[in-house]
């Protein structure tokens, strides 16, 4: 369940591997399905982006399970609630878009911590499959409330008009904001494995996962830690939320569209692996881009098909360890 | 003396069996509102169909022939399995007598198939596929509101009319969404247009990025979304960021609704020409009705919604005319009744079970041009019955009798 170092020579032999069968693919499928080199990098530019909404999300999925042994199933309820939140900000408050990036998550990480320390905190000890029931309980109520509400059909919310209008980068338009969302979940993608792998307070985090009693005796309030932990998972699923309102809408089916997808880009990554979260939710989205383009029928599923091979080959995932 | 004792009772037997075939099976009349709850189709039609088939229920009186009348609903879940698995039970035993509404039209065709093994009656409000009165029709089937060839020759023609004359189409992956590509191509093709090419995209897809984009590079002047709810309004609202308009595209919404519009705002919205049986500010009537539905939804009806009140209100009177619920005698009164109300004018059901009724063209107004909340349409045409939808003489049903 702890995250370190990949076993070695594991990770560098299959990395290399993957990109070169890529690279090989490209080049004999461009001119067999006459698709121009340039529109194949606008497609894998789009598949990119979404690979970080994708990275983002599977973070805060492998940040609490690595770190809680909670399966979060309710993590796409919370990515709708930090969309919800920042459609209230700016509907109910005015508050607008670059206000709501620091206040949506910090306001759903609260409901996050009171949800854990209300519900969560009992099942620590039991197996995964509690927590994951418990979890998925409370997203299907949380969704249905919302439903009820607001409908399915979502919300409007305008990009912010900094961000507004295209790059025109020769082989596409890319959308200013779409670029921003790159650009943000790289730094906070990159802010939260350095968090956790080499600042002194990931440290904490990781030991006390190992071996809470032993750092308890330490003088370090474990309990708080923990919840405290839940919390800055939530807050990002809620900052995700935020990032991907003005560009899909802000609807209460999101959270349930999306999670799915992004267990499946957790489980590939490796269960608690935080870098392989990451590195497969980009690598991921780059996959799906590429089937979108290629047979975009099975867009919805190929990341599933990876999944199954991946299983196959590798069980504990492509960074995991095998516990 | 025998003889006439047996005379007698045969003459009793007689009538109790007539008087049987004129009666309501198991003393109610049970309508069925099987519809999208919870997914991308819910505001389309949703718990207002359920409410619509209420306010229908209510309006006759409650009673039809002297039996009570009770409504159902429940979840599709946009699965045909589960909608044919909700719709066996209830006809076998719940004893519903008919079968309303069903968006998605792969739901509806499985859903026909199982009413016409049954001989129940299928109200189809919802969902839009051309065959469920072409290949796949039922003589217990009714397709009520529009369907895909009324959409392709209404807003299809109008934008080929208006210089649209390169498509390219970005299609939901399913029956539907086949159908209405195939529709409006023949209209572009048959007017002399030309399709440059399709994407086809998974139902429920949250991200259009890609497949925008390989629209933006096939240079067209259409891009025909062959989509409808939540995937229509991702891909228009996607379309604004890749500055798609911008480039000289324009994007054809070939089935619109006006929860769509009300979810994209009309900043966005603006301008998108579509086609529709009903808006809620056409008239009098129209304005009555709705008034009343939004007091119990607080939301304003679409065409699908519209159309069941409409459907559920004709099936009851033909019960009353008919006296029994039996799914085809009720259906030959329905084609006997001609169809009026507040939706609908002179409309006639034919034997392949579409409804022939007038469709209209909209414009979505710009912000500046709407005075007063849901005013987002301005009409442009109407579109008479017999140009709206596939005559006769080219159908595939095999109820129609040709020559």
């Amino acid at each position: 369940m702890v995250e370190s170092a990949p076993v070695i020579g594991a990770d560098h032999a299959l990395t290399p591997t993957l990109s070169r069968k890529r690279k090989r693919g490209d080049e004999r499928m461009i001119p067999l399905l006459h698709i121009p080199p340039q529109a194949l990098f606008g497609q894998l530019l789009l598949g990119l982006i979404n690979g970080a909404f994708y990275a983002m999300l599977s973070l805060g999925l492998a940040v609490i399970f690595g770190l809680l042994n909670i399966i979060n199933f309710a993590h796409g309820a919370q990515y709708m609630l930090g969309a919800f939140c920042a459609w209230f900000l700016l509907n109910l408050a005015g508050v607008g878009y670059w206000p709501s990036l620091v206040i949506a998550p910090i306001a759903v990480a609260l409901f996050g911590i009171v949800l854990e320390r209300a519900f969560l905190r009992w099942i620590y000890r039991l197996d995964h499959l509690y927590g994951l029931l418990l979890t998925f309980g409370l997203a299907i109520i949380i969704e249905g409330l919302f439903r009820q509400q607001y409908g399915s059909s979502g919300q409007p919310y305008s990009i912010p008009p900094e961000l507004t209008g295209v790059w025109n980068l020769g082989f596409m338009f890319l959308p200013i904001y779409r670029g921003w969302v790159i650009a943000a979940s790289a730094v906070v993608c990159f802010g939260t494995w350095f968090l956790i792998e080499r600042t002194r307070l990931g440290a904490y985090l990781r030991a006390a996962t190992e071996n809470p009693v032993l750092v308890q005796a330490f003088g370090i309030n474990v309990p708080r830690m923990v919840t405290l932990t839940y919390g800055f998972g939530v807050g990002l699923a809620a900052l995700a939320g935020v990032l991907a309102a003005p560009i899909y809408q802000v609807s209460p089916l999101m959270g349930s569209n999306i999670i799915i997808v992004v267990f499946a880009v957790v489980v590939i990554g490796g269960m608690g692996s935080i870098l392989g979260s990451i590195v497969s939710g980009f690598a991921l989205g780059l996959v799906e881009g590429l089937t979108k383009v290629f047979y975009p029928e099975a867009s919805s599923t190929v990341i599933f098909v990876v999944m199954a091979i991946v299983l196959l080959l590798k069980p504990a995932g492509l960074f995991g360890r095998a516990a | 003396m025998m003889f006439h004792r047996v005379l007698g009772l045969a003459a009793v037997g007689c009538l109790v069996a007539a008087a049987a075939q004129a009666q309501i099976s198991d003393d109610v009349v049970k309508i069925g509102v099987l519809t999208d709850m919870s997914s991308l189709y819910a505001d389309i039609g949703g718990k207002g169909s359920v409410v619509a088939a209420e306010m229908a229920v209510k309006d006759f009186g409650g009673k039809v022939a002297g039996k009570p009348i009770e409504v159902v609903s429940a979840d599709h879940l946009n699965k045909p399995d589960v909608g044919a698995n909700i719709a066996r039970q209830w006809i076998d035993q719940d004893h519903v007598d008919a079968i309303v509404d069903v968006p998605t039209s792969s739901v509806a065709l499985a859903v026909q198939d199982v009413t016409k093994e049954k001989d129940r009656v299928f109200l189809i409000s919802g969902a839009a596929s051309s065959d469920l009165t072409g290949k796949s029709c039922s003589p217990t089937g009714v397709h009520w509101t529009y369907d895909t060839y009324a959409l392709a020759h209404g807003t299809g023609s109008a934008l080929v009319k208006q210089g649209g004359d390169t498509w390219f189409f970005i299609t939901a992956d399913y029956a539907f969404g086949h159908a209405l590509e195939r529709d409006t191509s023949a209209v572009v093709k048959a007017a002399g247009g030309k399709v440059l090419g399709a994407v086809r995209a998974p139902l429920n897809t949250p991200d259009f990025s890609s497949f925008l984009l390989q629209a933006q590079a096939s240079k067209a002047k259409i891009i025909g979304l062959a989509n409808a709810g939540g995937d229509t309004i991702n891909s228009i609202k996607q379309g604004a960021e890749f500055g798609i308009v911008q480039g000289g595209q324009r994007f054809a919404g070939l089935l619109v609704f006006i929860s769509d519009v009300h979810s994209l705002g009309l900043q966005t919205a603006q301008g998108l020409v579509l086609t529709s049986a009903f808006y809620w500010d056409q008239n009098d009537a129209t304005r009555a009705w709705a008034k009343r539905f939004m007091a119990e939804t607080n939301k304003v009806p679409t065409m699908v919604q519209a159309g069941v009140y409409g459907a559920v209100t004709h099936y009851l009177k033909a019960i009353a005319a008919a006296k029994t619920d039996e799914g085809k005698a009720v259906v030959a009164k329905m084609r006997e009744i001609p169809i009026n109300d507040f939706m609908t004018h002179n409309g006639k059901l034919r034997e392949d079970g579409r409804v022939m009724r007038d469709m209209y063209l909209f414009q979505v107004k710009s912000p500046a041009e709407s005075k007063y909340p849901y005013d987002y349409y301005k009409q442009l045409a109407v579109i008479p019955a017999d140009q709206a939808f596939r005559p006769l003489s080219e159908s595939e049903c095999p109820l129609v009798k040709k020559g």
